[in-house]
């Protein structure tokens, strides 16, 4: 933190926002799921208040049974189970993204609570940060 | 206000990093300021010197050193996603520098909104 802009230089210390970070996307195809989950490893150790909601293909990200030897790629679904080690434990899945895709809270690989659209838009109001891929 | 932007996306196959330069324009001319612009992901590719598009084009990259030089605008340009991608304090452009994803939590903590351009 020694680099900051002098305007950016008040404040911060002690400061706990509400990040919500959106997983829009499936783990593998594009990088943004994995490079999103060191951005959420980040904000916890910033001990930020850190909410993870999964949406659309970013449902898959949680599902069990990952095998990623045929596409040659890191399989780093092990890490959304590590993540209750960084305090991260408010994890939130869309039930119309799971009902789209024929999955249950039983597919996958850690435990979440299932939203619907109006709960997860009044989720998302609260939050300071939203960040989303 | 104080607003914060991620850019997520690369120059010229998308056209996050030119709507994220023409927001943080403009919020500055309207009188905001925008203290910080994180480069992520496949966004860390507007920070290269390397860059030469045709003359007839605008130039993505030399258009975030002119804000940097002219409004204070630090340009940060994540370690981790620029070291996949080839990114290097060697090749960097004027006013870019490459820091850790410390920077974009602190513009959230920091900045009144954090927007982000991208998929």
């Amino acid at each position: 933190m020694s680099d900051m802009m002098d305007d950016m230089d008040e404040g911060g210390e002690g400061v706990v926002k509400k990040f919500m970070f959106v997983n829009r996307k499936a783990p593998h195809g594009t990088i943004y799921a994995l490079e999103g989950l060191e951005v959420v490893l980040v904000s916890a150790a910033f001990d930020q208040d850190v909410s993870l909601v999964f949406v659309d293909d970013g449902v898959y990200e949680l599902i069990k049974g990952v095998n990623t030897k045929g596409i040659e790629v890191k399989d780093f679904s092990k890490t959304y189970r590590a993540l209750e080690g960084y305090d991260v434990e408010k994890l939130y899945v869309e039930k119309a993204s799971m009902d789209a895709r024929g999955l249950t809270v039983e597919d996958l690989i850690v435990d979440v609570t299932v939203l619907d659209s109006t709960e997860m838009a009044s989720l998302m109001a609260e939050q300071d940060v939203v960040i989303s891929y | 206000m104080k607003i914060g932007i991620m850019v997520s996306e690369g120059p010229y196959n998308h056209q996050a990093s030119d709507t994220a330069y023409l927001f943080a324009r403009n919020a500055i001319e309207k009188g905001h300021s925008v203290p910080r612009v994180f480069f992520y992901h496949d966004g860390v590719n507007n920070s290269t010197k390397l860059t030469q598009p045709p003359q007839d084009d605008r130039n993505v990259v030399n258009r975030w050193s002119k804000l940097a030089e002219d409004h204070g605008v630090d340009l940060v340009v994540c370690v981790a996603a620029g070291m996949r991608r080839g990114i290097t304090d060697e090749i960097l452009a004027p006013g870019f520098r490459i820091s850790g994803l410390g920077q974009l939590v602190e513009a959230g903590i920091q900045c009144d909104r954090l927007v982000t351009f991208g998929d």
